[in-house]
């Protein structure tokens, strides 16, 4: 599988040695030449320096038709725009964008990106540790299925041979 | 109208001000509390002093009454999660983004953004106008003060309707190229020339004048 990482800190940096240590192929983009020496000397994916919101760019480091696109940079907002653009511009089919508001996490779930959210994670597990109880919100939501006229639209399985549901998705919003 | 502005920088501060001066309802969101502070001064407690992109604020801000959002913060990706958050959480009826990368226009459009505000577009556009079509293009320099030129032929270039052969081309220079219709084809010396064909030609920087002359036509100053 073809797996894209925008932002190479360190969680970025360990899901691209995993990924290339399964044996896929893997590109990581971060702003900073500096984010790459979180790598290891045996990493042998693709260190790419540019803007991963930037159309252009992930279109030159190789990003269009890649099976994953994980949005990992510090900014919530770069993250979404990450993964819509690679959703919307470039046919990747998952994605998966880190988004530590979890209003926003929760509201962009429903616009068919999957969302990790840190405050939710950290919260839960400190109290499951102290054991008292939990945020009652996922720390990984999954997109939310969307039922358009009918016709059901997976997000769960993004790319259905020969159709992209993002772009249906966005359509049958437009219209 | 009430109207959420979000930004409080050059266009979020004089947007806010011209919507107050012509009577609609308007609440500012400035995350850098100085800016707020200041822009509190002169327009008046208008401005909620907090992150338009985090979703309390944006919801304590008013959004869900807002009949427009207008998201003008100088970061095309806050824009865009601004107008998406109003539009899908809030029920905005509608959502303005300022996009600064042309490239984003199409998918901010696509991804729900009502109206969108292109400053770079916008000057663009007129310094495109500004820039005089007539002129040779340089494409490359090469070392030995050689340059690779481009002239696009006008219905008025004296090249026109002739072949490089009828054309005096200056010595230690060479036309060997031209594009019709996107097209790159050899120039060779019998080709007749049309309007709106790009000539690429080679040679020291020197030879311009005269090539200026051949393709595009005298200028005053040149024929004079």
């Amino acid at each position: 599988m073809k797996f894209v990482i925008v932002g190479c800190g360190r969680v970025g940096a360990a899901l691209a040695e995993a990924f290339d240590n399964a044996g896929h192929e893997v590109i990581v983009l971060d702003i900073s030449t500096r984010a790459f020496d979180r790598l290891s000397e045996e990493f042998k994916g693709q260190a790419i320096r540019g803007d991963g919101t930037d159309e252009d760019v992930l279109r030159r480091a190789g990003a269009e038709g890649a099976d994953v696109l994980l949005a990992f940079t510090e900014g919530d907002n770069r993250n979404t725009m990450a993964a819509q653009v690679a959703m919307e511009k470039l046919s990747v089919g998952k994605t998966i964008a880190k988004i530590n508001d979890p209003v926003r996490a929760a509201a962009y779930a429903e616009l068919g990106i999957a969302t990790v959210c840190r405050t939710t994670m950290l919260t839960d597990a400190v109290l499951a540790f102290l054991d008292l109880g939990k945020t009652g919100m996922p720390s990984v939501i999954a997109p939310v299925p969307h039922v358009h006229e009918g016709a059901e639209v997976s997000v769960a399985s993004p790319v259905a041979p020969g159709a992209t549901p993002a772009h249906t998705h966005a359509e049958t919003r437009r219209a | 109208m009430f109207v959420l502005v979000v930004g409080g920088g050059k266009v979020g501060y004089y947007l806010t001000k011209e919507l107050i001066e012509s009577g609609h309802e308007v609440v500012l969101m400035e995350k850098d509390r100085a800016r707020a502070a200041q822009i509190v001064d002169e327009l008046g407690s208008i401005v909620v002093a907090h992150d338009g992109c985090e979703g309390k604020y944006l919801g304590e801000a008013g959004s869900n009454r807002a009949d427009i959002v207008a998201a003008v913060t100088g970061d095309d990706e806050d824009n865009l999660v601004i107008c998406q958050m109003a539009k899908h959480h809030f029920d905005v009826p509608k959502t303005i983004a300022r996009v600064n990368n042309p490239k984003n226009e199409d998918l901010f459009r696509h991804l729900g953004v009502d109206e969108i505000i292109s400053p770079t577009r916008m000057a663009l556009g007129s310094i495109e106008q500004d820039i005089p079509v007539h002129e040779l293009l340089h494409l490359a320099a090469l070392d030995n003060e050689l340059e690779i030129i481009e002239a696009q032929l006008q219905a008025d270039s004296p090249a026109v309707g002739r072949t490089p052969a009828d054309l005096v081309i200056p010595e230690g220079c060479s036309l060997f190229a031209v594009v019709r219709n996107g097209v790159a084809t050899p120039l060779r010396t019998d080709t007749v020339l049309q309007e709106g064909d790009k000539v690429i030609a080679i040679g020291r920087a020197d030879c311009e004048r005269m090539l200026h002359d051949q393709l595009i036509g005298q200028t005053e100053e040149a024929g004079a």
